[in-house]
C-alpha cells in the first residue's frame, strides 16, 4: 500500500528532516510539508497530530495524512543538534518498513484450520463407523432376555446378567476403596504436606503411576491380593486391583480440584479463627467437590471398561450364577465380550456386539453424570 | 527511628518489640518496635515491599501460614506475647480479625458468610441477630437484608468488602487489621469503607495498611511510615503529614520516591 506522496516529497520537507533527524519519519509527508513552511518543529507536529488523532478518530478513514506517534518517548525527547546525522537512518514511512502480506497470512490460517478440521473428522468418522458396526451387529440380540439371561453354550440362550452384576459389584467396591484413598491423598498433599523434596517425589511418582499399563496392575493384583492376601478369585480382589489402577487418576484430578480453590478463601477462613480441618471441611472441600467427583467418575468409567487386569486376577469366562457377595467368583462385561469374541461361532460375535452396546451405554451414562455434576455445582455460585 | 508517641500503659492494645520477620532468610521486617493504642486507627504507609503488610500479619499470626516465614522478637496483644508458648494462632485470629486487599467472600450465601466464623467458634446466642448486627456494623444491612440467602458473589466489589468486614466483626474481635482494604475499590466504595473505619474505631482498634496517603491522612489517628522493613517515623497523623521529622518521610509523602 504505497502512497504516491512518498515519491514526490517536497524539498522543504526533506530539508526539514535533514535538520531535525528521524522524527520526521513519524509524521507522514503531508504533515511534514505542512509543517516545514511555518517553521514548527517536527515534534510539535507529531504531538499535535496525536491529539488530533484522539479528538477526531474519523480522520484516518478520510484518507487525510494523519498519524500518531507510537514510538517510545525516549526518541522524541532526546536532545538534538541541527544538521547532525542520526543513527539509524530511518525509512520514510511505515509502508516501507512493513510487508504485511495479509492475503498470504490469511491463507496460512485457513490451511491450518482445515487441517485441524480434518483431524477432527478422522476421529469422529472412525468412532461413528465403530459404533454403527457394533450396533448393526448387536442390536437384534439386545433383548430383555439377553440382559437378564445366564451365559450359555447356545448363543440363542446366552445372557449377560452375571457379567452386568459382576461389573456393578466391581464398580461399587472400586469406588468405595479408591474414593477415600484418592481424595485423602490429594488433600494431604495439597493442604497438609510440607513443601519439601519428599512431597515432590511422591507427587511426581503418582503422575508416573497413572501411566503404568493396566496389565501391570493386574500382575500386582494377582501377586498381592489373590495370592498373598489369599482373596482368591473374588470380586474384592478385582476391585482392589482396579482401585489401585485408578487411584493415581483420582489423586491427580482431586489435587487439581483442590488447587483450583483460590488461596484467598483459605486465608479468609483462617482469619476468622478456623482450624485447618475447618477450612478444609467447610470451605475448600465443598468448592473442590465437583472437580473431585468428575475426576472420580471418569476414572471409574475407565475401571469398568478394563478387561486385562481383571483377567489376570481371575475373572471367569463362564459364570452360571449371579454373584451376591464381594467374595464370590465373578465375571465382568469387558471380559464377557472378550470371551464371546474368542468363540468361533458368528452368533457369539453378535452377542459380543450386543454386550459392547451395553458397556458403551454404561460408560456414556457415567460420563454424562460427571458432566451433569460439574455443571450443576459450578453453576450454583 | 522515632517512635515518639506516648500511650498510657493500660491503653496499649498491640505492641511489637524488636520484631523481625524473615522470608527464607531475607528480612522483610527488621527490629520493629511500635505500640498501637486501644480504639484508635493506626495507618501503616510506605512504598511497596517495605514490610507494612508483613508487620500487619504478625499481629494475627497469618505469617504462620507462609512457608519459610520466621518471626523473631515479640508481638504483644494486651500485654501478652502472641508468639508465646501455649498461644494458639486460631484463638489469636478470632480476637484479632483481618480484612484483605481483595474482597474474598466465601462462595456461599451472604448469611452463611457472616455465620461461618461464629459457627466454628461455637457461638451459642441467636445467630440471626448476630448476623444482622454484624451487617449493620459494616453498613451493609440495608442493602442486603432482603436477600441474605443469595450468593455473596452477586454483590458489588464494595459490598463484598463490607461483607468481609461484617464477617470479620461477627466473631467479636477486639482488633481489626485491614490490609489495603480499599485499594481494589472505586472511589465511592472506598469512601464508604473509610466512613466505616471511622465508625468502627468506637469499638475496635483498627490497624490499616494503605498505599493511599490521602486515605491514611483521612482515616487514621496515628501513622507509621515504614521503609525497607523499618519504622522510619511514627506519630500523630496530622503531625507526620504536615511536619515530618525525618527526611525520608518527607520525601515519601511529597512523592519524591516510592
Amino acid at each position: 500500500m504505497k502512497r504516491p506522496e512518498n515519491e514526490k516529497e517536497s524539498a522543504a520537507a526533506r530539508a526539514e528532516r535533514a535538520r531535525t533527524g528521524p522524527p520526521a519519519s513519524l509524521v507522514r509527508d503531508g504533515d511534514a510539508r505542512r509543517a516545514a513552511p511555518v517553521g514548527r518543529t517536527v515534534e510539535s507536529v507529531a504531538a499535535g497530530d496525536a491529539v488530533e488523532g484522539i479528538a477526531n478518530p474519523g480522520g484516518a478513514v478520510r484518507g487525510a495524512s494523519r498519524s500518531v506517534d507510537l514510538r517510545p518517548q525516549v526518541g522524541r525527547s532526546a536532545p538534538r543538534t541541527p544538521g547532525q546525522e542520526r543513527e539509524p537512518p530511518s525509512p520514510r514511512s511505515s509502508s516501507d518498513r512493513f510487508e504485511p502480506r495479509i492475503a498470504a497470512r490469511a491463507r496460512m490460517g485457513t490451511v491450518f484450520a482445515v487441517m485441524c478440521f480434518l483431524a477432527t473428522i478422522v476421529g469422529i468418522v472412525v468412532l461413528a463407523a465403530l459404533l454403527i458396526d457394533i450396533v448393526s451387529d448387536g442390536w437384534q440380540r439386545l433383548t430383555p432376555a439377553f440382559l437378564n439371561g445366564m451365559p450359555s453354550r447356545l448363543a440363542e440362550r446366552a445372557g449377560i446378567k452375571p457379567a452386568l452384576v459382576g461389573s456393578a459389584w466391581a464398580l461399587a467396591l472400586t469406588a468405595i476403596i479408591a474414593f477415600p484413598l484418592g481424595v485423602g491423598t490429594a488433600i494431604w498433599l495439597e493442604e497438609y504436606a510440607p513443601d519439601h523434596r519428599l512431597t515432590r517425589i511422591i507427587e511426581t511418582n503418582i503422575a508416573n503411576l497413572a501411566g503404568v499399563p493396566s496389565i501391570v496392575y493386574g500382575i500386582l493384583g494377582l501377586a498381592l491380593f489373590v495370592r498373598a492376601l489369599a482373596l482368591g478369585r473374588s470380586i474384592l480382589a478385582a476391585a482392589l486391583t482396579l482401585a489401585l489402577l485408578i487411584l493415581p487418576v483420582i489423586i491427580i484430578a482431586s489435587q487439581e480440584a483442590v488447587k483450583a480453590v483460590p488461596n484467598s478463601i483459605r486465608l479468609g477462613a483462617f482469619a476468622l479463627g478456623a482450624t485447618r480441618w475447618e477450612a478444609v471441611r467447610y470451605q475448600i472441600l465443598p468448592l473442590a467437590l465437583p472437580g473431585i467427583l468428575t475426576g472420580t467418575i471418569l476414572a471409574l468409567s475407565r475401571a469398568v471398561g478394563e478387561a486385562a487386569p481383571v483377567i489376570l486376577v481371575g475373572a471367569l469366562a463362564f459364570i452360571p450364577f449371579v454373584p451376591s457377595s464381594p467374595m464370590d467368583q465373578y465375571t465382568v462385561v469387558p471380559f464377557q465380550i472378550y470371551a464371546w469374541v474368542s468363540k468361533p461361532q458368528p452368533a457369539f460375535l453378535e452377542l459380543a456386539a450386543a454386550a459392547s452396546i451395553v458397556l458403551i451405554v454404561l460408560l456414556l451414562t457415567m460420563n454424562a453424570a460427571a458432566i451433569y455434576l460439574r455443571n450443576r455445582y459450578s453453576r450454583k455460585y | 527511628m522515632s517512635t515518639a508517641i506516648q500511650i498510657p500503659p493500660g491503653e496499649v492494645e498491640l505492641e511489637a518489640r524488636d520484631l523481625s520477620v524473615l522470608y527464607g532468610g531475607t528480612p522483610a521486617v527488621r527490629n520493629v518496635s511500635i505500640a498501637i493504642p486501644d480504639r484508635q486507627v493506626v495507618a501503616f504507609i510506605g512504598p511497596s515491599g517495605c514490610g507494612k503488610s508483613t508487620l500487619l500479619r504478625c499481629f494475627n499470626r497469618m505469617n504462620d501460614l507462609i512457608p519459610g516465614a520466621e518471626v523473631t522478637g515479640a508481638a504483644l496483644f494486651q500485654g501478652s506475647n502472641l508468639y508465646g508458648s501455649g498461644v494458639d494462632a486460631v484463638d489469636v485470629r478470632r480476637r484479632i480479625g483481618m480484612v484483605f486487599q481483595k474482597p474474598n467472600p466465601f462462595p456461599k450465601s451472604i448469611y452463611d458468610n457472616v455465620a461461618f466464623g461464629p459457627r466454628i467458634n461455637g457461638y451459642k446466642g441467636n445467630m440471626d441477630a448476630l448476623v444482622e448486627r454484624s451487617l449493620r456494623q459494616a453498613a451493609l444491612w440495608d442493602e442486603v437484608k432482603d436477600r441474605l440467602d443469595s450468593s455473596a458473589l452477586a454483590l458489588s466489589g464494595g459490598q463484598q468488602q463490607r461483607l468481609c468486614i461484617a464477617r470479620a466483626l461477627s466473631v467479636e474481635p477486639e482488633v481489626l487489621l485491614m490490609d489495603e482494604p480499599a485499594s481494589a475499590l472505586d472511589p465511592i466504595a472506598s469512601q464508604k469503607i473509610e466512613d466505616l473505619i471511622y465508625e468502627l474505631k468506637q469499638h475496635y482498634t483498627v490497624v490499616i495498611v494503605t498505599h493511599n496517603m490521602q486515605q491514611a491522612a483521612r482515616v487514621s489517628d496515628f501513622t507509621a511510615f515504614l521503609y525497607m522493613g523499618e519504622v522510619v517515623e511514627y506519630g500523630p497523623t496530622e503531625g507526620l503529614f504536615t511536619n515530618p521529622k525525618e527526611e525520608r518521610t518527607e520525601a515519601y509523602i511529597t512523592g519524591r520516591f516510592g
